[in-house]
């Protein structure tokens, strides 16, 4: 099902800047995102994701640079005139409106009939699973529900660009969980561009196609989510992203020496001489070895996999390994640490 | 606390507020040389300068609510959402009235009012525009504290977002959400038009209150009469407001 008569169009961000007196909440955002794709905008809080989020819904407006939709400048066009949908953090439903007729809102502004807004809104409802709640008021339904119908309500007239500013982060975990998925398999669906702003990696990476890592109104990097993960561009993208262990290198001609004779490629942009090789916990593996320079100092079971913590040299080093593996591990056994040939940043010391 | 301690209390307070108005009717219906008689109540419907009275200032009950939330509701609603900091400002000359006595603002607005009179004719309807003055402390507050309740900003941007225009906004996404304080500054509206008597008697115009002092001094029954009908009218008025308030959020469709 493709909601999206007009076909998908690409949104692209030129050189946005935003001041907020002396801060800058966007200093020179570029990004372009191609027709159809999901792209997250990931970052702690204030690096100016949602700035750059309700720039392009027309919410703010940026002190220089402009947002391009389908090629056409909307920098100055109103939010009511800008064809995207949006799903807010808070609970945005209109109290006073049951689902249906929350998800019909849009439709009656553009003019739709009665019958036919009736007709389209229950598609919408039906398309999050919420059809038989369609009477009811926002008060009655749940914090996912009402969620869901917010995302219907922001496809039901077909917007050119959706734009999802933290809409999971007011819900427990696993209906959190259960909405980025459903999301998902409702956006792949309908084939919006859709533009997602969350500070919770696993969200970003569970879900999109590609993901924008933002620090102090910056776009750090751009990647899909495996590359982001395993070939981060700058250290803070690599510490923001997933766990990661500092530990002493030496690299040069593009490799990395660590843990005193173990050479691994190392990635563009690393720092030559001694530095600090960012190493995942996963890329490292633990082997039981009485003549092993580490120690076991903590073993943490998290269900298929567990959390070992390692002591080498006066620092303490996180792995993590199948469950099954660690079984054969003791507290305070010695350990040899092996670092698996996945290419490393080393970062000044 | 023990149940016939509670029901002495509740007795005392009845005694204390039914016990005054349980006399004005006594006295209402009182016949001169003994007996009962209806004539007082009769003369609130009969007697043409009540009766004027008594329409003139239902007609400025409405005209003082409907001015009173044009002018206010929008107001508010975009100080909220366009002009955050102009809150204060708002708010402090909407409570300035309350800190003015009546009979200074009187002695202000008398000059201007000749102009008024000049301009729309002499009717007692011209008080609206003093009376809106009169009322913007309490209503201010119930639309206030009504607006507080509920996240106007996202509410607003959701329905821009949907394609809705300013006005749109205003008219159906954010008053449908204020029901309760727009009935209740209605109301509270209604109660203090009904029984303003100052403003009123020193600007010459003949309202329920100003017939009601006149008929004090030559048919104290009649005056009774028409003083209890405004306090049921006005009580009963307030009623309806604790139940509307509770219902404010029905079924509406788009």
């Amino acid at each position: 099902m493709s909601t999206s008569g007009k076909g998908p169009v690409g949104v692209e961000f030129v050189d946005l800047h935003r001041h907020f007196g002396t801060v800058r909440g966007l200093d020179g955002l570029s990004l372009a995102i191609e027709p159809g794709e999901l792209v997250c905008l990931l970052g702690p809080s204030g690096c100016g994701k949602t700035t750059a989020l309700r720039i392009v819904a027309g919410l703010d407006h940026p002190t220089s640079g402009e947002v391009l939709v389908g090629g056409k400048d909307v920098t100055g066009v109103p939010t009511n005139k800008r064809d995207m949908g949006m799903v807010f953090q808070a609970y945005s439903l209109f109290p006073h409106l049951s689902a249906a007729d929350n998800v019909a809102f849009g439709l009656k502004l553009r003019g739709l009939g009665a019958r036919e807004r009736r007709k389209r809104a229950y598609e919408m409802l039906e398309l999050v699973g919420l059809s038989v709640h369609a009477d009811r008021y926002p008060h009655q339904l749940s914090g996912g529900q009402q969620q869901r119908v917010a995302l219907a309500r922001a496809l039901a007239f077909q917007p050119s660009v959706l734009l999802l500013d933290e809409p999971l982060s007011a819900l427990d975990a696993k209906v959190r969980v259960q909405l980025r998925d459903e999301i998902r398999r409702v956006q792949l669906e309908v084939g919006t561009t859709t533009l997602f702003v969350t500070h919770d990696q696993e969200e970003a990476l569970a879900i999109s196609d590609r993901v924008g890592v933002m620090n102090a109104g910056r776009l750090e990097q751009l990647a899909a989510p495996a590359e982001l993960y395993s070939s981060p561009a700058s250290q803070f993208v690599a510490e923001f992203v997933g766990l990661t262990n500092r530990v002493p290198a030496q690299a040069r001609d593009g490799r990395a020496i660590v843990l005193g004779d173990q050479e691994v490629p190392a990635l563009a942009g690393s720092v030559a001489g001694d530095g600090l090789a960012l190493i995942r916990p996963e890329a490292i593996a633990v082997e039981p070895d009485e003549q092993g320079t580490a120690t076991v100092t903590q073993l943490s079971f998290r269900g298929p996999i567990t959390q070992v913590h390692c002591e080498l040299g006066g620092s303490e080093l996180l792995v993590q390994m199948a469950s099954a593996e660690a079984q054969q591990l003791t507290l305070g056994g010695r350990v040899r640490l092996v670092i698996a040939p996945a290419p490393v940043l080393v970062v000044p010391a | 606390m023990k149940a016939w301690l509670r029901w002495l209390i509740l007795a005392l307070f009845a005694i204390y507020f039914f016990g005054p108005l349980l006399s004005m009717l006594d006295f209402s219906t009182k016949k001169n040389g003994g007996g009962r008689t209806g004539a007082a109540w009769k003369a609130l419907v009969t007697d043409e300068q009540v009766r004027h009275a008594i329409v003139q200032s239902l007609l400025l009950c409405v005209a003082t609510v409907v001015l009173m939330l044009v002018l206010l509701v929008p107001t508010m609603v975009w100080v909220r959402l366009r002009l955050p900091r102009l809150r204060r400002l708002i708010e402090f000359l909407c409570l300035l009235p309350l800190t003015i006595p009546a009979l200074v603002i009187v002695v202000g607005i008398n000059g201007v009012y000749a102009w008024v009179n000049y301009f729309f004719g002499y009717s007692p309807l011209v008080l609206t525009f003093a009376y809106v003055v009169l009322v913007l402390p309490y209503s201010y507050r119930a639309l206030d504290a009504s607006l507080s309740s509920i996240d106007v900003t996202t509410l607003a941007e959701a329905a821009r977002s949907l394609g809705a225009g300013w006005f749109t906004v205003i008219v159906r996404v954010v008053a449908p959400n204020l029901g309760a304080g727009i009935l209740s500054a209605a109301f509270i509206s209604v109660a203090l038009v009904l029984g303003e008597f100052t403003f009123a008697s020193l600007l010459n115009y003949q309202t329920l209150p100003v017939v009601i002092d006149l008929f004090g001094k030559s048919d104290s029954h009649v005056s009774v009469a028409a003083s209890l009908g405004t306090i049921v009218f006005a009580s009963l008025l307030l009623l309806l407001l604790s139940f509307a308030g509770r219902r404010s959020r029905g079924p509406k469709g788009v």
